[in-house]
């Protein structure tokens, strides 16, 4: 399965393009933890930290909000409208070209 | 003064083991959380949470996995000081370090080993532009008497367990209690959220939700909040007190001026060897470290608390020979006088 393009913004304006695998089970929050872009992850993946929050700028059709999610998303600061949480993510062959910005560290 | 032979900082999983791991060697320790409680990340976030990747152990909810460890190390009494976090170390002439928490406890030790993890957890807080001139000053982000409260005017925020339930406790002591949250929907326990319903029904604690406490006003002391409504705009409402309730997260916070070599926010060690940080007798164990190959998983502190262990028992006893040796071999024998062992076969002759 060929990999997909992601742009990630990071929270100095500078734009990454990067690759990311579809076969791998992986999400955003991993992705950018791969790059070695400024994610935490704190939490490790479970929805429980916001560490991995971000905006997204295209206009792809996300994987729909889980409780977990929108409840974390309830708790954690400079929330918009497009934020999500990268852990919840999956990288799918659907979100090739993703936009993303990452959300002021919290 | 606690005296000990290994000084831990961090009580998470890979701390708490390496108090077994010394114990087999007789060696004293003594554990220093920034949380009330043992455990660190698996008890703060993640106590129901089942972990996979546990050698032996095809599923163990991270807070079981907490209590066994707690129970595996109990024979060797180790110390604890508990929601204090370490502040500053300093070396004596004697080459021991002293370690000294934000409450001004002290503890000396020949080793220190930081199993910090991520960092001590601190409160989060919310992005107010003025927020930390208030800090004591009205603001607080985590009660520690609620009798400061009594008759007095408090606005809480926060979705979690921690919002509701202290907003029910300071429902019976405060003269005005206000949870401010941004969802009509809470994440806390079902009880406590239907408790805050029915005090909001009788008036006793003033629910606005689908709100976010946006300003702090007050000149020397918190005199009002400025509250920003989805659909009712700015709301303006006098306290005396605001308690922002969101939870905690890691910082590696003082650790990073103690003069160890910090890469991408872990400290650099000696991976080939023994652990050990650039500051001889201070190891790096577990997630806190970092170096070629670093794996942040709970095993990898297991197997580094081990050969950390010997090291430091060589550090101590440098004269002394030590020879590793297997539990099945022999036992355990704790510092508590109790002694577990494999029982001895018994050989018996037929006929």
């Amino acid at each position: 399965m060929s990999d997909i393009t992601i742009k990630i913004k990071d929270r100095e304006g500078k734009v990454h393009e990067v690759q990311a695998p579809t076969d791998m089970a992986m999400n955003l929050m991993e992705v950018c933890k791969a790059y070695e872009l400024p994610v935490e992850g704190t939490c490790g993946g479970m929805a429980m930290c916001a560490s991995c929050q971000c905006y997204v700028l295209s206009d792809h059709e996300l994987p729909e909000m889980g409780q977990d999610e929108d409840l974390m998303l309830a708790e954690a600061f400079y929330v918009e409208d497009n934020s999500r949480l990268g852990c919840q993510i999956r990288i799918t062959p659907e979100l090739d070209g993703l936009e993303v910005e990452l959300a002021p560290e919290s | 003064m606690i005296k000990t032979d290994i000084l831990i900082i961090g009580a998470g999983p890979t701390g708490l083991f390496t108090v077994f791991e010394a114990g087999l060697l007789k060696l004293k320790t003594h554990l220093i959380d920034a949380l009330p409680q043992p455990g660190g990340q698996c008890s703060e976030i993640y106590p129901k949470k089942p972990i996979y990747d546990i050698p032996g152990f095809p599923e163990i909810l991270a807070g079981d996995l907490v209590n066994n460890l707690m129970e595996q190390i109990k024979p060797f009494e180790p110390g604890f000081t508990l929601g204090e976090r370490a502040e500053t170390i300093e070396r004596l002439e004697d080459d021991t370090f002293v370690v000294t928490t934000n409450r001004g406890t002290k503890h000396n030790a020949p080793v220190v080993a930081i199993a910090g993890g991520l960092g001590s957890f601190e409160p989060r807080k919310p992005p107010i532009p003025n927020i930390v001139d208030f800090e004591d000053k009205g603001v607080a982000y985590i009660i520690r008497d609620p009798e400061v409260y009594r008759d007095k005017r408090v606005v809480i925020s926060g979705g979690g367990d921690s919002a509701l339930d202290w907003s029910i406790f300071l429902a019976d002591i405060a003269s005005e209690v206000t949870l401010v949250h941004r969802r009509k929907e809470f994440r806390g326990a079902l009880d406590s959220v239907e408790k805050v319903e029915e005090l909001s029904k009788i008036g006793k604690i003033n629910l606005i939700t689908d709100a976010e406490v946006k300003e702090l006003k007050g000149d020397d002391h918190v005199t009002g909040v400025g509250i920003k409504h989805k659909t009712e705009g700015d709301i303006h409402l006098d306290t005396d007190y605001f308690i922002p309730l969101f939870g905690l997260s890691p910082k590696l916070g003082p650790i990073g001026d103690w003069g160890l070599e910090i890469e991408k926010n872990a400290i650099k060690v000696n991976n080939s060897y023994d652990y050990q940080t650039n500051i001889p007798g201070i190891y790096a164990i577990g997630d806190v470290n970092t170096y070629k190959g670093k794996l942040k998983l709970i095993l990898s502190g297991f197997h580094e608390a081990a050969i950390m262990c010997q090291s430091a028992y060589q550090r101590i006893f440098p004269d002394k020979k030590y020879v590793m040796k297997y539990t099945t071999v022999g036992g355990v024998t704790g510092f508590d006088g109790t002694k577990k062992e494999a029982k001895k076969e018994v050989v018996k002759a037929i006929g």
